[in-house]
């Protein structure tokens, strides 16, 4: 299996009276080409949970197995760590405050540079992630990505990191702060990557519209613990579960369930806006 | 002034009237923010201000409590207009504003004197800076903080914390740019709701700035920017008119996306409507 989680748990600031338990006991897989969505409330261990993935922050207790790379109690040699940082590209949230060199061009290349490839092989990754994030590389390449707007910054962000080539992305968040327009660009961006660039996604979100529109399966995680994990469809019907969770579910979902308290024969498991639409002519349909 | 203060309750407690502003005026890089805007917000009104990026939104924020002044035009606040020097203070004691960032708005490392440092420089008793900053806190429903530190707290929280401190100037207008834009749909939600209750129980004006259609329903009225002109205004229902919203690259809120989607009557934008609608057509 591509990316193994086995039993981690994590606590901050051990043995001091700031302690706190952010990962408690969590196990899972993913698969190859496999778009995983990560939701749950602030403080539920989500970020701590994928920074382990590119080894950001050290196993405590458990194990981790990402392809060849096994992240235990033993510590990672310097050199395996570069090429497990290759494999995995992590996007933070609000990614374009890490940008800081006067060219876009300059910046994007800095991951690459790192790994200490020839010149015109950096040169090429950058240019081929700058247009991978739908820029246009002649237009931006000299300009400050300071000047950029802010969707435009945070694909230059974007850009940066899928310039190492990673297998696997992590995004964090990634439309949060943006505006509407923004926000369903970046999603297409982020399915477009998963169809031509890395063979895992996995993307940690608040907005239950978006995470159902775009993930395989996805994944709660409450209070440090793995709540569950199932296909946007199966857990967007599973009622019980998300008010145990205190989850809110897709807008579309929502109203699917409201109607069909009401009586209505409708799907409950609905999570799109157009299947919502389609379901709805069905009952005005049958009924008229 | 008392003359200005009768005509005042006739066109509403905050006027733009054909209002320009220019960044960067007479400079080759010249952008155009405001092109002759005009509008009334009056007191008690929850206003929501929208448009996408760069269209105008938080320049009428600053130019609200007169952080910017026209460059054509006029802005008057309580009767005062924002380009004499001498009512600044007093136009700034009116007019709150709460930015993006909740990182970027805290001065203090303890949360009371956070909320304390808008009144103390206003150089009251501190018997009634005592009182102000109590009820603040009280008003965003975070008084048992009070003694923390602002910086363990989750970013709705931190944006609360932000309110409070307008709050504890005592305006009479509160105006949100774009104040929930960086939080998480709880947090969002708080703030909202704070907002909400502030207007009916304070009667307190609010301006929310947002490129979230579905955040302007909570408004009496809306006003939808874009190029720096008004391109839309009047009462939540407009907000249905994806015709003319969707162009401008805003999101018509949920209820009236479905609604287009299946061909119902106009002016649907919540839910309520949009199932009773439903129910209806399939009776």
């Amino acid at each position: 299996m591509p990316i193994t989680v086995k039993n981690i748990s994590y606590t901050f600031s051990p043995k001091t009276p700031y302690e706190k338990k952010a990962l408690d006991d969590i196990s899972l897989t993913i698969e190859d080409g496999e778009f995983f969505g990560i939701i749950g409330h602030t403080g539920s261990g989500k970020s701590t949970l994928v920074s382990h993935f590119n080894a950001l922050t050290r196993v405590q207790t458990g194990e981790i197995v990402i392809d060849e790379f096994v992240l235990g109690k033993k510590k990672i040699k310097k050199r395996e760590l570069r090429n497990l940082r290759a494999r995995v590209g992590h996007v933070f949230q609000f990614p374009e405050y890490q940008l800081f060199a006067d060219s876009v061009l300059a910046d994007v290349s800095f991951g690459p540079k790192n790994l200490r490839l020839p010149k015109d092989e950096i040169y090429n990754r950058a240019k081929e992630a700058i247009e991978l994030v739908g820029l246009d590389f002649e237009a931006i390449k000299d300009r400050s990505p300071f000047e950029l707007s802010g969707g435009q910054k945070r694909r230059v962000a974007i850009a940066g990191v899928l310039a190492m080539k990673p297998k696997i992305l992590i995004l964090d968040e990634p439309t949060s702060g943006l505006d509407p327009q923004g926000k369903i660009e970046i999603l297409e961006l982020v399915q477009k990557i998963r169809r031509d660039a890395c063979k895992i996604v996995i993307m940690i979100s608040h907005n239950m519209d978006e995470v159902a529109s775009v993930a395989d399966r996805i994944a709660v995680l409450n209070k440090g613990k793995l709540a569950t994990i199932l296909p946007p469809k199966e857990l967007f019907r599973s009622r019980n579960l998300l008010q145990k969770f205190n989850i809110s579910m897709p807008e579309a979902s929502s109203l699917a369930n409201e109607l069909a308290d009401k009586g209505y024969k409708i799907d409950r498991g609905v999570v799109t806006v157009e299947e919502l639409v389609e379901e709805i002519k069905r009952l005005m349909r049958n009924e008229e | 002034m008392l003359i200005l203060k009768c005509y005042n309750l006739f066109v509403g407690y905050i006027t733009f009237d054909n209002v320009f502003y220019s960044y960067n005026a007479g400079f080759e890089d010249e952008v155009e923010a405001l092109r002759g805007v005009s509008f009334n917000i009056e007191k008690g009104e929850f206003v929501a201000i929208c448009g996408h990026n760069g269209s105008g939104k938080s320049t009428i924020a600053r130019l609200m409590n007169g952080l910017l002044q026209p460059q054509q035009g006029i802005v008057t606040v309580d009767g005062m207009n924002t380009l004499k020097p001498k009512n600044s203070f007093e136009i700034r004691k009116r007019v709150g504003l709460v930015f993006q960032n909740p990182d970027n708005q805290m001065v203090a490392s303890i949360i009371e004197d956070d909320v304390a440092f808008g009144p103390e420089n206003l150089g009251l008793a501190r018997s009634e800076i005592e009182e102000r900053v109590v009820w603040a806190l009280e008003s965003v429903g975070m008084s048992e903080y009070r003694k923390g530190t602002p910086f363990r707290l989750s970013g709705g929280q931190k944006q609360r914390i932000a309110i409070a401190g307008v709050l504890a100037l005592k305006p009479d207008v509160l105006v949100l740019d774009e104040s929930t834009a960086m939080l998480d749909p709880m947090g969002r939600k708080e703030i909202l709701q704070v907002a909400k209750r502030l207007q009916k129980e304070e009667r307190m004006s609010v301006v929310l700035i947002t490129h979230f259609l579905e955040e302007a329903l909570l408004a009496d009225k809306v006003i939808v920017l874009n190029q720096g002109q008004i391109a839309l205004t009047g009462g939540t229902e407009v907000l249905s008119k994806a015709d003319i919203l969707e162009p401008l690259g805003l999101d018509v809120p949920f209820a009236s996306k479905v609604a287009n989607l299946l061909n119902l009557r106009e002016g649907i934008v919540n839910r309520e409507e949009l199932v009773e609608e439903i129910e209806r057509l399939c009776r």
